[in-house]
Formats: structure tokens, C-alpha cells, sequence
């Protein structure tokens, strides 16, 4: 019996993967290679060709999207890290306030939040409209509908997800090595570069996963704050699915994005160091 | 490319391809695509007796869910008056909820429910004439109306709304309202009166104009600025309104394609001129917003969204019995005075014009005689002229046409 424990107890949790992430995931690599359309139906043919197609059509969008989690994630990073340093280093008796007010924005929806960006920046609205009137800002800027509005909506939505991370790591650093630093004449940037930031990366090769996977197949942020020309491959995804009913194209899109991002993540981590993914994202 | 159209070779493939499969081992998975619904199956021409089939068994259970879009039937407070009248006079309790933003995601969700032919949770739905109604109706999806049943319909309906070229004698839908697609300014930025589409192309208004994000309105748009008629376009004609949509794009003028978020951003000033659905401008304008709509020269979009039951409803008769009630001119004419669109019951104008006699306060009585009056819900003769519908396309001249112009309001 106590040999069965340890199975015994991931039984529930394994089971719940293997019907809901599993089998969905059989289920889809079947559909990407059906063709046909939803009123004769579709029918498993093998056609690869769907995923040569759909990549041919949509490679803008693709690029674009990894452009924009790129973007998204390095400006989080440069955000991200002295707020997290900050909390850990002089964050004092108050850390854990700092922490709840860092994770308080996920008490408001996300659609609903990214929606507050339509008003506070509306081309005549309560930030735009009293520089425009100033003579500040020329009549025709605008700040929504650009790339610079879905990029700064992407920052601002996943950048708790990068603070974190960062502050888990930064907080397990030991005030004493950085004194010990100090004793043995490094200079306040030295100790840093070759002490503390070394000592955090795998807080920030966790954010970094934690934020360019969902930032690059984010649509929520391209529909709202995006123009014609800021369409992601997240959107591309859910029109093939809802809009075209075109499973098969959906299908494939989502197999594409995810073998790329995978592919991505393990050249990162290589390029990193010798870090081991599995073991850096446990942490 | 060119086979995948051919269904003969679709249909040669597929019987060996699929025998494959299950060779391979796979068949569980197969199966459970089956249920997905992903094997869809076109509808078998319905039979003669199709009604007499579907209705024989059917009794009335005194409970109805109905399922519509936001803003879309009238509203006192948290009660619905005319959905309390349906119910103190037919003895059936209604279940409204607004579940519809989007006829293309809202087939997305309900369409695997269909396709296994169970009861999505609604007896009855509002959806425009489109690409996912003639879809749903090709799929066999909606129940066969017994027209027996829809006197105030026969008795009440305009002769215009009857008979429509998606549902032949309104044999699976009749309409709750109808609307127009024109063009919306505002003129505090805009000079002068609008009269032409033209004005959607003007560069004077480059990254202020927006255009819809459904394929089928900027499609026929642009097919009103090049003078073709929707109705009687092909592919050329597609490939030429197209063209004349990337030009518009490629030039920055428009600001985005936008779903309904269009009205706030009219009204925020991100747009100054945009295509716009006549029943937001008419309650934005009579919210105080200083905003015109118009039915461009060149014409203009008629729309209808229809009443339907999604086979496997439980209660078809009640939902049967709401479809004609509405149509009675009294309770057709408590719905437009709220809704504001075009109603399918002229009759409802005189009593409409009565309402506003009788009416204690002022801006009761003015806002009454303003639903009387206003051209966006009663239209006129040269109005109606120039409004064209959406064209119905067959399944392979719909993946030709969203081939076309999804890439431009989705580029």
C-alpha cells in the first residue's frame, strides 16, 4: 500500500491532465490535418498542406506577434526589476502590503481593465485632450489603434507575472553575501552585476516565460487597443475558429504557434546557460 | 488547391482515408471528433410534411427560454412589460437572458450542441440574416415554423419583410426587428452635411473613419461606392470591392474595424465619421449626443435579425406562441418604442403617434412623436429604394469571399 501512495495521491491531478489537456490536444492535431468545411463536414485526409497554408498566409502575424512579446517582455523586465528589488531590499516590515498592491489589479478583469485604457486614452479624452488644447501634441496624434497602445497594454497586463519571480529570487539572496562583496572592495555596481543580478536570473528566466508565452498569443489586447495593422495571430486563431468555422486552419495555426514557442524557449534557455528549463521554471 | 473544391475527390478520399484511420489505431479519437460535432452533415431537402412531422407531438408546457441580444426588447426597471403581458395572458413563463453579442461567436458556441442535436438552453434566438443563418439553416439546425400558428404574423407583418430571400416563405425564421447600415458623423468635426460614401474615402478624415469588421458590410459598401448591386455581384465584382477597401486601408484612413465598440468611439471623438447601425445612433441622439446617421446616395445596408427555434427546443410551442404574439401591433409597438430600429409592423406608427398624445410628461410625448417621425425606424419610399441586402452566398463563394476581405479587416 505505501508503495501505491505516491501514485495513489497524483492519480486525481494526472487524470484531470490527461482528459482535459491530453486528449483536446489529440483531438486538435487530428482536426489540423482535416480538410473540408463545416456544412459537409471535415474529414481526415492528412493534409499537411493546411499547415504550409496557413503560414504562408499568416506569417505577418506571426512575426508581429513575436515582435510584440519580445518588446513586451524586455520592457517588463526593465520595469519589473527594480520594483522587485526595491520590495526586497527595502520593502522592510511592509513587504507583504507591496506584494498584495503588485497583485491587486488581478481583483479587476482583465477584459475590463484593458478596457479603462479606451477611456483614459481617447483621442480627446482626460490625458490627450488638455495636452491638445495646450498645443502640446499635434491635433491628429493618437495614442490608440498603435503599436505602442497594444505593447503598453501587454506591459501593463502580464507585468505582475514578471515582478514575482523576480522578487522570490531577490528575496532568497542573503543581505551578507552582498556585504561580503562590499569587505572585499567591489564597488556598489560591482556587487550588484556580479553578485545580486547573477543570483536572481532564474527569477527572471521564470518571468520571462511567464510573460512572452502569454504575451505573444494574447488577442484580447490587439482587439481592444489595436488598429487595422496590429492584428495577432491569437485573433487570426479565434476568427478561424468562431468567425470562418474553419477548424483545420485554427488547428494548425495553434500547433505552429506552440511548436514555435517551445522551440523558442529551449534556444533561450541554451543561449541562458546551462540552466535546465524543467528545473528553472520550478523554481 | 483547386481539388480540395472538387467533392467528387473529397468523397473518393475520404472513405479510404478514414478506414485508415481506424486502422491506425486511432478510431477512439475519431469517434470522439464524431461528437464534436466536426463532421458536420448538410440537411436533407426537408420533406413535404416536415411541419405536420415536427409539430404532431408537441404540446405547450407554460415555460420559455429566450435568448436575444443586449438592449433588444423593452425594459421598465428590472421587468420586461411586454414579456409580463405575454405571460398574464398565455399563462407561459419566460426566461430572458441576453446572451448574444455576435452572430459569429454565438453560432461558435452553440453549433456543437446542434450538431449532437441537443438542447443548447434557449427555445428561441435572434439571429441576423448571414453567413451563420444560412449556415444553420443549410445544417438542418432551426425547426420548420407552422405558419397555421402565426396569424398575427400573416394578418401584421409588412409585405417587405415577408418571404425573404435567405428563408423562402419564412418557412424556418420571421423577423423581430430589421436595421439599416449607413454612415453616422459627427458635426462637431465634420463640416457640412453628409450625403455620400464617399466620405469615407475622403483623406480629410484619415485616421478618423471607421469601417465594420464583419466581411459582408464593408464588402457591400464598397460595392455601393462602385455602383454594383450586391444582390447580383460575383467575384469580379468582389475582387473589385475589395480592391477599393485596401486602397482605403493602405492609406491609413481608417482608424480600426470595429464590432459594436463603434458607438463609443463616435462618441469619444477617436472616430469622426463611421458605418454605423441606425438603432445606436437613434439612442445616442436621444440620450442628448450631437451625432447624424444617414442613408449614403449610393445606398445602404438592410438587415433583419430573426426570431428562430434551435432544433432540440424543449418548449417549441411556447416559443411558437411568443413569435406571433409580438406581432400583435400593441405589444409590436411597446418593442419599438424602446428598441428603435425598424419594426416589421407598420401598424405600430398610429399607435405609436397615440402613445405620444396620451403621454403626461414632455419629453415623454416628444421623444414618442421623435420615434414616429424619425426615418431610421419608419424609412421612407426613397430610403427604402436604395437599400440593398447582404448577398447570400453558397458555402464555396463564402471561403472565396472571406478569403478576399478577411485580410483586410483582419490584416
Amino acid at each position: 500500500m505505501r508503495r501505491l501512495t505516491p501514485y495513489l495521491l497524483i492519480l486525481p491531478g494526472g487524470l484531470w491532465l490527461a482528459v482535459f489537456l491530453v486528449v483536446p490536444m489529440v483531438f486538435m492535431a487530428s482536426v489540423s490535418t482535416q480538410e473540408g468545411d463545416v456544412v459537409n463536414g471535415f474529414a481526415q485526409t492528412f493534409a499537411f498542406s493546411n499547415y504550409t497554408d496557413a503560414l504562408a498566409r499568416y506569417q505577418t502575424q506571426f512575426l508581429r506577434s513575436a515582435g510584440y512579446g519580445l518588446a513586451g517582455t524586455v520592457l517588463a523586465v526593465l520595469l519589473a526589476y527594480p520594483v522587485a528589488y526595491w520590495i526586497a531590499f527595502r520593502g522592510g516590515a511592509r513587504k507583504s502590503t507591496y506584494l498584495l498592491l503588485v497583485l491587486l489589479p488581478f481583483f479587476v478583469s482583465f477584459v475590463l481593465r484593458t478596457v479603462s485604457w479606451k477611456f483614459l486614452l481617447a483621442d480627446d479624452g482626460m490625458l490627450l485632450g488638455p495636452l491638445k488644447s495646450a498645443g502640446l501634441l499635434a491635433a491628429d496624434f493618437h495614442v490608440l489603434q498603435t503599436t505602442t497602445a497594444v505593447i503598453g497594454g501587454l506591459v501593463y497586463n502580464y507585468l505582475p507575472f514578471m515582478i514575482l519571480p523576480i522578487y522570490v529570487s531577490l528575496e532568497r539572496v542573503d543581505p551578507s553575501v552582498v556585504e561580503a562583496a562590499r569587505d572585499l572592495y567591489a564597488s556598489r555596481a560591482g556587487a550588484f552585476t556580479r553578485v545580486v543580478l547573477p543570483l536572481s536570473l532564474p527569477g527572471i528566466f521564470a518571468g520571462v516565460l511567464m510573460t512572452f508565452v502569454p504575451m505573444t498569443s494574447d488577442y484580447v489586447n490587439a482587439a481592444i487597443l489595436g488598429g487595422p495593422a496590429n492584428t495577432m495571430i491569437g485573433n487570426i486563431i479565434q476568427t478561424e475558429y468562431l468567425v470562418n468555422n474553419d477548424y483545420p486552419v485554427g488547428a494548425a495555426l495553434s500547433f505552429t504557434l506552440m511548436a514555435v514557442m517551445l522551440a523558442g524557449i529551449f534556444a533561450y534557455a541554451r543561449v541562458l546557460g546551462t540552466e535546465n528549463v524543467l528545473e528553472a521554471a520550478a523554481r | 488547391m483547386d481539388l480540395r473544391n472538387d467533392p467528387a475527390f473529397l468523397r473518393g478520399m475520404t472513405h479510404s482515408r478514414r478506414d485508415a484511420l481506424r486502422l491506425a489505431g486511432l478510431a477512439a479519437a475519431g469517434l470522439t471528433l464524431g461528437a464534436c460535432g466536426v463532421q458536420g452533415k448538410k440537411a436533407a431537402p426537408p420533406e413535404k410534411d416536415a411541419v405536420a412531422d415536427y409539430w404532431a407531438s408537441k404540446k405547450q408546457n407554460g415555460a420559455l427560454r429566450f435568448a436575444n441580444w443586449p438592449l433588444y426588447i423593452d425594459k421598465d426597471g428590472k421587468d420586461y412589460p411586454s414579456l409580463e403581458r405575454f405571460t398574464k395572458d398565455t399563462g407561459i413563463a419566460v426566461t430572458y437572458q441576453e446572451p448574444i453579442q455576435d452572430n459569429s461567436t454565438w453560432f461558435g458556441k452553440i453549433q456543437p450542441l446542434l450538431a449532437a442535436n441537443q438542447d443548447i438552453g434557449h427555445d428561441l434566438m435572434v439571429m441576423t440574416n448571414g453567413i451563420q443563418l444560412s449556415r444553420a439553416l443549410a445544417l438542418g439546425y432551426l425547426v420548420p415554423l407552422d405558419h397555421a400558428k402565426l396569424p398575427n404574423f400573416a394578418a401584421n407583418a409588412a409585405e417587405k419583410v415577408k418571404n425573404p430571400v435567405w428563408d423562402a416563405n419564412n418557412a424556418h425564421t420571421i423577423p423581430w426587428t430589421v436595421g439599416v447600415t449607413g454612415v453616422a458623423y459627427n458635426p462637431e468635426y465634420v463640416d457640412g452635411d453628409i450625403t455620400s460614401l464617399q466620405e469615407l474615402w475622403n483623406p480629410k478624415y484619415k485616421g478618423k473613419i471607421g469601417m465594420m469588421l464583419d466581411t459582408q458590410e464593408v464588402a457591400n459598401f464598397a460595392m455601393f461606392l462602385l455602383g454594383i448591386d450586391p444582390d447580383r455581384s460575383g467575384r469580379s465584382d468582389w475582387e473589385k470591392a475589395a480592391a477599393k477597401l485596401r486602397e482605403q486601408r493602405d492609406a491609413g484612413l481608417v482608424r480600426k474595424y470595429y464590432e459594436n465598440d463603434y458607438v463609443d468611439a463616435l462618441v469619444r471623438g477617436d472616430v469622426w465619421i463611421t458605418m454605423a447601425w441606425s438603432g445606436d445612433i437613434f439612442q445616442q441622439v436621444a440620450e442628448g449626443k450631437n451625432l447624424k446617421f444617414v442613408v449614403p446616395d449610393e445606398g445602404g445596408t438592410i438587415w433583419t435579425d430573426n426570431m428562430c427555434i434551435p432544433k432540440g427546443a424543449r418548449n417549441p410551442v411556447d416559443a411558437l406562441t411568443l413569435m406571433d404574439y409580438v406581432y400583435r401591433p400593441e405589444i409590436a409597438s411597446m418593442l419599438v418604442e424602446y428598441i428603435n430600429y425598424i419594426t416589421p409592423v407598420p401598424a405600430t406608427r398610429d399607435l405609436v403617434v397615440a402613445h405620444a398624445a396620451k403621454a403626461k410628461k414632455a419629453e415623454d410625448r416628444k421623444f414618442l412623436e421623435g420615434v414616429a417621425e424619425s426615418p431610421l425606424i419608419y424609412p421612407s419610399e426613397a430610403d427604402q429604394a436604395r437599400l440593398r441586402s447582404y448577398k447570400t452566398l453558397s458555402s464555396a463563394e463564402e471561403k472565396f469571399f472571406e478569403d478576399l476581405f478577411q485580410p483586410i479587416t483582419q490584416g
